[in-house]
């Protein structure tokens, strides 16, 4: 792919100002799916979690899941929509081999929640209000493979194969209104925007909400409009970004490619642009045109959704906190500095944290694991932290060092080991054979051969300077391949200077 | 008499995903003048006051619980289709883009 | 033994239940009379396999002394626009040609769990798309009572199934009166029910907002008989009503042994009687007036002012939804696939597949849909036409506020020729003038005979209407006006028909 030609980020932004959008895709968790009884799971045996509606067969009809009206009224209420008295579904009409019935049943020009705001918080610190225009529900398309040519990609495949499972998986499309001041931030804030959306189902539970299972999918929106201008510039819709970091980096992607384009007097295409995660880069989709008559019309098989006051009412009562009210409880509650809280939520694993807290352990140690050892291997990986491990898991694996089974040196090992799928901290623990040594006579014989290699730190031990114990320790630990426990080395070094 | 021009139809039937001849266009272009002349009419009564009615008995809120039912096999899914590869559907390439 | 194919589902009923004849010899004088006339007629486009073994399991059942329903044994056609697991369904299209459903329509399976008997499946237009049957992919249906003649439609099938005497019910649906006018030129009955009184689950989907699936038969008590074992709530169907229905087949009877309508008050709707509608079927309905009000009804004439919009409300309701409907015809993962010459890519093998698998009258149809759904037209005409339909549902509140039931012609016509409207869409269209208005508005009509035209010998039929949800007036009305009329004819309007050749 030919790579195009990009601006400085600084010097797009003195020249253009960005206006963003956003419509983030939220899976529900229901346990069947929008509009028929097959269970909302997919992956596993192609084309089995599927009824006679899920693949349009002729005769087949469409029935509401009562969940999934639920939960859409409680996520637009924590968007702080109004939820309309009357909605309906609507048909968008469009011939594609994973859509089985060639139109998808969504909402139009009566969706079920509308005209709400989020509070965004940056890394530093600023605070954003996005203002939402929708949050409508429809249903998920199939799955299809691409076979033969090189890539895997579309292009060039020989011919595609079509799994239904995911076909009606109902969904809740979140769209913002467009969104200008946000200048420099403008990728940090896409980040967060969609990093807050997550908090809140997540705080509902109404999605599992892992980008890189497509839980939760955002297309962004943007356009550059020349400083002074006063003038919209031509938007790209940019699909396929399937993680937090991937959202930051498209953003910033498209003002530097968009504003190289426009200094030079070029023109944007309107069209839909793919993120690659390999390469860092976005190519052009299909452009928009004419050809997109989606022929929406109400749809007959459906009938309108009037929730009653005293539902909403019901479900805006359970609503858990909001995630602005939510850092500020959780910062006081961990006992975090600013800096430290800062970390935790520019690492975006406040929920991770939270979760692993809930689950027993210590707010430092969750802090530390998950914003240090877990977030350095997800950075390798170019993955999400919350993608490699639950933070049950996590939990579990501080509890074996708190309670001395693990060091902090063998619970790395585990944690590669829980990561690579090998099963719970204890499995990997067990599996891998794993041990803490806790016989002293190892470890005496180790102290032994090190103060042997160090005979005068038992004299500064006794002259009251302990920390040159820390010598020996570092010593006996990498004699014994960190299957020591520090703290009994250190107890024991100290015992024999007293001797 | 409407304005529907041969352009028009071809346009419909790309949009409808119909491989229409050159022939049909052009029989369907003078009866779809023909016809629309005569529907036209709809506009005539139906005034801004007029609510519109989508379902013709009025319901609200039907909805089904959240309980599983059965599925079909792989086998059963597959069992009408053209072509297929033991567990998915086989489509020829397809022009255009990742949705 | 006497022929068993001239007596009606309820006679059948009856002789089963005292065991005089069992369910296997029924079916068998069914499936031979169908081998003996079907191949004029051409009603049946899949005959059942498995009907005598069937038969035979209701037979063992009722040796068993288990309870079985009133019809359980009775054999029943089905119109192939339903989906049955067991036999292919095609709504009479060459894309569905040969596909068999993994699954049973909920009318099916009512018909199943009551224990009768699929004979096998009826020739329609296809999708349902048409006044004839002349549209069906497989060759037209032929009228009994005359063979160069249409047998209406799109239930041609099931209407000629049972005037042909070669099933004693039959399914039917009916969008713009698929069920009503082909009783009305075959001399045959047929009910379609309230809107979301009869489950649409596993009915191969024409219009969404109009389709109703319905009893075809020779009397109104068979007709009220197969009602009660089809009707009801279905929560597959989310416009299914939850009503509890009363019997139909009782309020039959009363109305048949009363053969009393006093103090009924009955509605002739101004605009559906008049210029255009052929001598003999004007002459019959005053005449039918006349034996109502010789029962004591109270005859008021309604006026309906917005009927006129109907024919053009509907001819853009029907199609914008069925462009969306038969979208899923697309070679994917059933039906028809046709591949362009030298290869091409999905897009251009579904265009391909749906040129070759479509008739003209259905292509002609979706592409007038997709043009009243276009951006740009959507206002002036979808939303119009439902416009429409409110004021259709305002013209007949307002009838039935000075009126019980309304009554009209089934159909403006006789029995047309076959290829005489072939040719003229437009022409086509208007013969469901009588019968679209009660879809728009979701009420329940009938189609009974109502005498011969005189003019051509061939049968007329009256069609009634009830507000939405009083099916039973249908029922109770319809069968003392039938009464009441083969009284003064002396005979069953049926009986007339002429004898088919027979075939060996």
């Amino acid at each position: 792919m030919a790579k195009a030609e990009l601006m400085d980020f600084d010097k797009a932004l003195e020249l253009f100002e960005p206006v963003l959008g956003f419509e983030v895709h939220v899976e529900l968790n229901t346990r069947t799916k929008m509009f028929s009884d097959a269970p909302n799971f997919f992956g596993g045996e192609p084309n089995t979690n599927i009824t006679p509606v899920d693949l349009g067969l002729p005769g087949s009809l469409p029935v509401v899941n009562e969940q999934a009206i639920r939960y859409s009224i409680s996520l637009g209420l924590a968007l702080g929509c109004e939820i309309a008295p009357s909605s309906r579904f609507a048909r968008k009409n469009y011939f594609y081999p994973d859509l089985a019935k060639n139109y998808q049943i969504s909402q139009y020009d009566e969706p079920i929640a509308h005209d709400g705001n989020v509070e965004v918080e940056l890394p530093n610190g600023k605070v954003f209000q996005v203002s939402i225009e929708r949050a409508h529900m429809e249903e998920d398309a199939g799955k299809l493979t691409h076979v033969g040519g090189a890539t895997g990609r579309i292009q060039g495949a020989e011919y595609s194969l079509v799994d239904y499972n995911r076909a009606g998986v109902p969904l809740v499309e979140i769209v913002t209104n467009m969104i200008s001041g946000a200048e420099h931030d403008a990728p940090e804030l896409a980040k967060a925007y969609v990093s807050t959306i997550r908090d809140i189902v997540v705080s509902l539970g109404i999605s599992d909400a892992k980008m890189e299972r497509g839980n939760l999918r955002c297309d962004a929106n943007i356009s550059l409009s020349p400083r002074g201008s006063g003038k919209l510039g031509t938007r790209t819709e940019t699909k396929n970004v399937n993680s937090l970091r991937s959202v930051e980096r498209a953003i910033r992607y498209e003002i530097q490619r968009q504003a190289a384009i426009l200094a030079k007097g070029g023109t944007i295409t309107q069209e839909t642009r793919h993120w690659h995660e390999d390469t860092g880069v976005t190519s052009a989709g299909r452009p928009k045109s004419d050809a997109d008559d989606y022929r929406y019309f109400p749809e007959p098989d459906l009938l309108p959704v009037e929730p009653s006051e005293a539902l909403i009412a019901e479900l805006r009562a359970a609503l858990p906190e909001a995630p602005a009210i939510r850092r500020r409880r959780l910062k006081e509650a961990w006992a975090f500095t600013d800096l430290e809280f800062q970390d935790v939520q520019n690492s975006g694993l406040v929920t991770e944290i939270e979760l692993t807290v809930a689950a027993g352990a210590a707010p430092a140690q969750a802090r530390k694991w998950w914003t240090g050892e877990i977030a350095r291997l997800a950075n390798l990986a170019s993955v999400d932290a919350s993608s490699l491990v639950s933070p049950l898991h996590v939990s579990e694996l501080v509890a074996m060092i708190d309670n001395g089974e693990l060091t902090d040196r063998l619970a790395r090992q585990v944690l590669e080991g829980v990561i690579a799928g090998e099963g719970s901290p204890a499995e990997v623990t067990k599996s891998r054979g794993l041990v803490v040594v806790s016989d002293d006579g190892a470890l005496i014989a180790a102290i032994d051969e090190a103060l042997a290699a160090q005979p005068d730190v038992l004299e500064k031990i006794r002259d009251g300077k302990v920390q040159a114990a820390g010598a020996v320790i570092g010593a006996v630990m990498k004699a014994m391949k960190g299957t020591a426990d520090a703290a009994r080395v250190r107890e024991l070094v100290l015992e024999r200077a007293q001797q | 008499m409407s304005e529907i021009t041969n352009d028009q139809v071809s346009h419909l039937a790309n949009l409808a995903r119909i491989a229409l001849t050159p022939e049909e266009i052009d029989k369907l272009t003078g009866e779809l003048g023909v016809i629309i002349d005569s529907i036209a009419k709809v506009s005539e009564v139906a005034t801004a006051d007029v609510p519109a009615t989508s379902h013709p008995i009025r319901l609200v809120n039907v909805f089904r619980p959240d309980v599983p039912g059965p599925t079909l096999t792989a086998k059963q899914a597959l069992a009408g289709a053209p072509e297929h590869d033991g567990s998915r559907f086989k489509v020829s390439a397809i022009l255009g883009e990742e949705q | 033994m006497a022929d068993l194919t001239r007596l009606t589902a309820a006679e059948l009923s009856q002789k089963l239940q005292a065991r005089e004849i069992s369910s296997v010899d029924v079916t068998r004088a069914h499936l031979d009379r169908i081998a003996a006339v079907d191949g004029d007629i051409h009603a049946f486009l899949h005959v059942s396999s498995a009907a005598l073994a069937t038969a035979a399991d209701v037979d063992t059942r009722r040796g068993d002394g288990e309870k079985l329903g009133p019809l359980a044994g009775v054999p029943i056609a089905i119109k192939d626009v339903l989906c049955t697991f067991d036999m292919p369904s095609t709504a009479g299209s060459k894309i569905l040609e040969g596909w068999v459903p993994p699954y049973d329509a909920t009318v099916v399976r009512k018909l199943r769990e009551a224990h009768l008997v699929p004979l096998g499946k009826t020739n329609m237009d296809e999708f349902a798309m048409g006044s004839s049957t002349e549209h069906s992919a497989f060759g037209p249906t032929h009228n009994p009572w005359d063979l160069d003649r249409i047998p209406g439609g799109s239930g041609g099938g099931s209407a000629a199934a049972v005037a042909a005497y070669e099933a004693p019910l039959a399914l039917g649906s009916d969008t713009g009166g698929s069920i009503r006018q082909p009783a009305a030129v075959t001399g045959s009955v047929g009910v379609k029910p309230t809107y979301g009184g009869v489950s649409r689950y596993g009915a191969i989907a024409l219009a969404s907002s109009l389709d109703q699936v319905g009893p075809v038969t020779r009397t109104v008590l068979d007709a009220a008989l197969l009602h009660d074992v089809i009707g009801g709530y279905d929560p597959r169907d989310s416009t299914s009503l939850k009503d509890p229905w009363p019997s139909f087949a009782d309020a039959a009877r009363t109305g048949a042994r009363d053969r009393s309508l006093k103090g009924v008050r009955v509605g002739v709707v101004k605009q559906l009687n008049g210029d255009g509608f052929q001598v003999g079927v004007r002459d019959r309905f005053a005449e039918s007036l006349e034996v109502l009000a010789a029962a004591g009804a109270e005859i008021v004439e309604v006026s309906a002012p917005n009927f006129e919009y109907a024919i053009a409300a509907y001819y853009l309701i029907l199609p914008a939804e069925a462009s969306s409907n038969l979208a899923k015809f697309d070679s994917v993962r059933f039906g028809l696939r046709v591949n362009p010459k030298g290869g091409g890519t999905v897009e251009d093998v579904m265009a391909a597949t749906r040129e070759a698998g479509f008739g003209p009258e259905v292509k002609r149809r979706i592409i007038l849909g997709t043009y009243a759904l276009s951006a740009g037209y959507y206002d002036a005409y979808y939303g119009s036409a439902q416009k429409v339909r409110t004021l259709i549902q305002r013209d007949f509140d307002a009838a039935f506020e000075r009126a019980d039931v309304l009554i009209s012609p089934a159909a403006p016509t006789t029995a047309f020729k076959l290829g005489e409207k072939l040719e003229d869409p437009l022409a086509m269209y208007l013969n469901d003038v009588t019968t679209i208005p009660a879809n728009l508005a979701g009420i329940p009509g009938m189609g009974l005979p109502m005498g011969l035209a005189p003019e051509d010998g061939l049968p007329t039929g009256i069609q009634l209407m009830a507000p939405a949800r009083a099916d039973v007036r249908l029922y109770s009305v319809g069968a003392a006006l039938e009464a009441l009329l083969e009284d003064r004819w002396g005979h069953t309007l049926i009986s007339q028909a002429p004898e088919l050749a027979v075939a060996r």
